[in-house]
């Protein structure tokens, strides 16, 4: 008889109608908004601070470039000496004095300028008077070495470099940086979804053994329909709580921010500036128009069907074993022994999908672990925005399915074993010895 | 076919453990079988294997006539000594997942079931949680849950315990009118008293070998010893040595009103108690005369300890 829709059935409901569950589900978006608004709102609140700063320049040169802004008030003073000056601005409670002694050699300038403050100063401030000075500077001995400013600026070029493969298809700077984007998400979004159910399945397998209903169970049903029964339950479970993250984000990002009164279109007219001064480089001019023709590039058909089969048995490999570490143990506090052999080839494939995929998507490390079953969903998802040959995703799939196999074949007999199984920890001896009951 | 359940040769070995070694038990239909051992012995290994939770490595066994297959599930009621229930769900959610894993249409077990539940007077529990319940209201509704599809076979490994004493007289009650209807019941225990009061047929496993089985009645009559348990009141001094003297005698205790000789004495193979007793009436007043039948209890220590 086939039970399994009927097992599907009860993990998914008893997933989703778990209490936790459902306050996990609303609060995780929520929460995230609230912090990311929060720190927009102290950063905002940060930058709106006033500040006035003193000036003493004795030497008379650079006082041009002390020019007001939103948040910085100069106050430029003349006619007094340092001491007095001090004074006055620590009276009058103003951030800090900045010092230019009077000097007529450039060179020393830059070595004796100061700034006098109550506390240490912000250190961006400090870098902001730092290149302020320097640009003036140097443009001041440019000028005395008989240098026309103008001409240096009218030499000044950007380069940017065209790409095109062999066979003509043309690709950019923002065409790399999109297909990073899109692998890296899609190996990043596996590794969480396999940590995150596969210990959620593993948690459900123990709790069939600590409450002892395993053994009526499975005098209805056959081991191997409730595990899989199980990882399919929970796995749907876990697609609809990302759904639910997905479209509840989307939501709150739309409403919170006015509901707190920050202002979004501070953090768009920046956005604006920085295309806007884009556009001005004209080596960057057609930045918007490469994006889209990147995306159009990007092998799309390829990309969904990949991200959906290595996903699959990716996700499925994984929490099989999860599944098997929890029929071997009996609390969740013994599984840490079980779970690290698990863990250490899933972070190697994250760690190898950021710091090789990227330098070489189609080098000799990237190759060899889009091929090896417990990283190639990961690194294969990574490396397939770049263009992989489809003999090469072919046959990495196809080990992957094989080696499903054998892990499904593997955990049910651990499963099978070890569900019945209560009382001490086994070791990996014992393990290898219940698969030959 | 009189036998419910055949098992032939069965075998199963765990690595280098053996926990069954060709044990062949048959479990006649509309008995109550009690399956007995002490501790470690193998008794859940076979009823496992009747379940099919294990396949035996040897041997086979027999449903009704037919090799045990998946189908007969539906078939097998079994309510497991290590037993419980999902703890967040609610009791009758569970009830019906299980009913539908053996096999239930979801309307025909809540039919079942509210019949059930009102026999058991637990019908105001349907919306509990197991979590909420103690232990006693839970192992109802295990018992419930076992016996909800009306098996042929129903297999029960210590069932009362956790029960108290009315609740488990409840279930004894039950268990026998499920017999009554039909139902061949497999009975799994350490209580020899509720071996003596409901089983008709025995195995015996002891170390992974059957070493006995049988109608309970017959199994009593070859363990018996031909002694019988005599008061006799008489005026003969002698009495005492005598009787030592002529048959192999003990001192036995029981109440009585008067002082009297107790003695158990066993008499020879072939001999009747008729001879014994028209001996004894020549040499005073019996006032106590009963044959000794070995209890459950004594049979299983004396089998245990002979192997």
């Amino acid at each position: 008889m086939n039970h399994l829709p009927l097992i599907i059935q009860r993990e998914y409901l008893n997933k989703v109608k778990n209490k936790s569950f459902i306050i996990m589900t609303i609060l995780s978006p929520v929460i995230m908004i609230v912090l990311i608004a929060v720190v927009a709102y102290l950063s905002q609140l940060n930058n709106n601070t006033q500040r006035t700063i003193s000036v003493l320049d004795e030497s008379g040169m650079l006082e041009s470039i002390f020019v007001n802004t939103e948040n910085t008030t100069y106050n430029v003073l003349h006619n007094t000496s340092l001491e007095e000056a001090k004074k006055t601005v620590e009276k009058n409670g103003e951030y800090g004095l900045l010092y230019i002694p009077p000097v007529e050699i450039l060179d020393s300038i830059a070595q004796h300028v100061k700034f006098y403050s109550e506390d240490s100063p912000s250190l961006s401030l400090i870098s902001g008077l730092e290149s302020k000075l320097e640009k003036k500077i140097s443009d001041l001995k440019l000028l005395n070495d008989g240098v026309d400013l103008d001409q240096i600026k009218s030499s000044r070029i950007g380069v940017n470099i065209g790409q095109e493969s062999f066979s003509g298809e043309k690709t950019s700077k923002i065409d790399s940086v999109l297909k990073l984007a899109f692998g890296g998400i899609a190996g990043y979004l596996l590794f969480m979804f396999i940590i995150i159910y596969g210990n959620m399945i593993m948690r459900s397998v123990i709790e069939e053994k600590t409450t002892r209903i395993i053994e009526i169970i499975i005098s209805s049903v056959k081991p191997i329909q409730l595990m899989l029964g199980k990882i399919i339950g929970t796995s749907l479970a876990g697609i609809t709580q990302f759904i639910i993250w997905l479209i509840l984000g989307f939501l709150l990002f739309i409403i919170v921010p006015p509901i707190l009164g920050i202002d979004m279109s501070a953090i768009q007219s920046t956005q604006e500036q920085a295309i806007q001064q884009a556009m001005q480089n004209p080596g960057m001019s057609t930045g918007m128009q490469q994006g889209l023709e990147a995306f159009h590039n990007l092998p799309l058909t390829n990309l969904i069907i990949a991200f959906i089969l290595f996903f699959l048995g990716g996700y499925l490999l994984y929490s099989s074993l999860y599944a098997a570490i929890g029929a071997a143990v009996d609390s969740e506090t013994d599984t840490q022994q079980f779970l690290l052999p698990i863990l250490m080839p899933l972070i190697l494939a994250v760690y190898i999908g950021i710091f090789t995929v990227i330098e070489d998507p189609h080098g000799t490390v990237s190759t060899v672990f889009s091929f090896i079953p417990l990283t190639s969903p990961v690194v294969m998802l990574m490396r397939i925005p770049f263009g992989v040959p489809w003999w090469q995703q072919l046959i990495s799939f196809g080990l992957l399915c094989g080696t499903f196999i054998f892990t499904v074949w593997f955990a049910a007999k651990i499963y099978r074993v070890g569900i019945l199984m209560y009382g001490k920890k086994p070791s990996y001896k014992e393990l290898i010895k219940w698969i030959k009951y | 076919m009189s036998n419910l359940l055949e098992t032939h040769q069965v075998s199963k070995n765990f690595g280098d453990f053996t926990a069954l070694n060709q044990v062949s038990i048959a479990v006649p239909k509309g008995s109550i079988f009690g399956l007995l051992g002490p501790n470690g012995a193998g008794k859940t290994t076979l009823i496992r294997i009747i379940n099919q939770i294990t396949m035996p490595d040897k041997g086979s066994v027999l449903l009704d006539g037919e090799t045990l297959a998946p189908h007969h599930i539906q078939h097998i009621g079994y309510l497991p000594e290590e037993r419980g229930l999902y703890k967040s769900m609610k009791v009758g959610e569970q009830a019906l997942y299980l009913a539908q894993l053996k096999g239930m249409s979801k309307a025909e077990a809540k039919v079942k079931l509210k019949y059930w539940f009102d026999r058991l007077e637990i019908g105001d529990w349907w919306h509990k949680k197991i979590q909420e319940l103690s232990k006693g209201m839970a192992q109802k509704i295990q018992f419930v849950v076992t016996v909800l599809h009306s098996p042929k076979l129903l297999i029960f490994d210590e069932p009362f315990s956790g029960f108290d004493p009315i609740n488990a007289n409840l279930i004894k009650d039950e268990i026998l009118e499920l017999k009554r209807q039909g139902a061949t019941i497999i009975f799994s225990t350490h209580r020899m008293e509720s071996v003596e009061e409901l089983c008709d047929h025995i195995a015996l496993i002891h170390k992974s070998n059957k070493i006995l089985d049988g109608p309970l009645n017959d199994i009593k009559k070859q363990f018996k010893s031909n002694t019988y348990e005599v008061g006799i009141k008489s005026g003969q001094a002698n009495l005492e040595q005598e009787l030592y003297d002529k048959f192999q005698a003990q001192p036995a205790s029981f109440k009585t009103l008067d002082n009297e000789l107790k003695l158990n004495l066993k008499i020879a193979e072939g001999s009747s108690p008729n001879e014994l007793l028209n001996f004894l009436t020549t040499k005073g007043e019996v006032t106590h005369f009963v044959e000794l039948i070995p209890s459950a209890n004594d049979i299983f220590i004396q089998a245990v300890k002979n192997n």
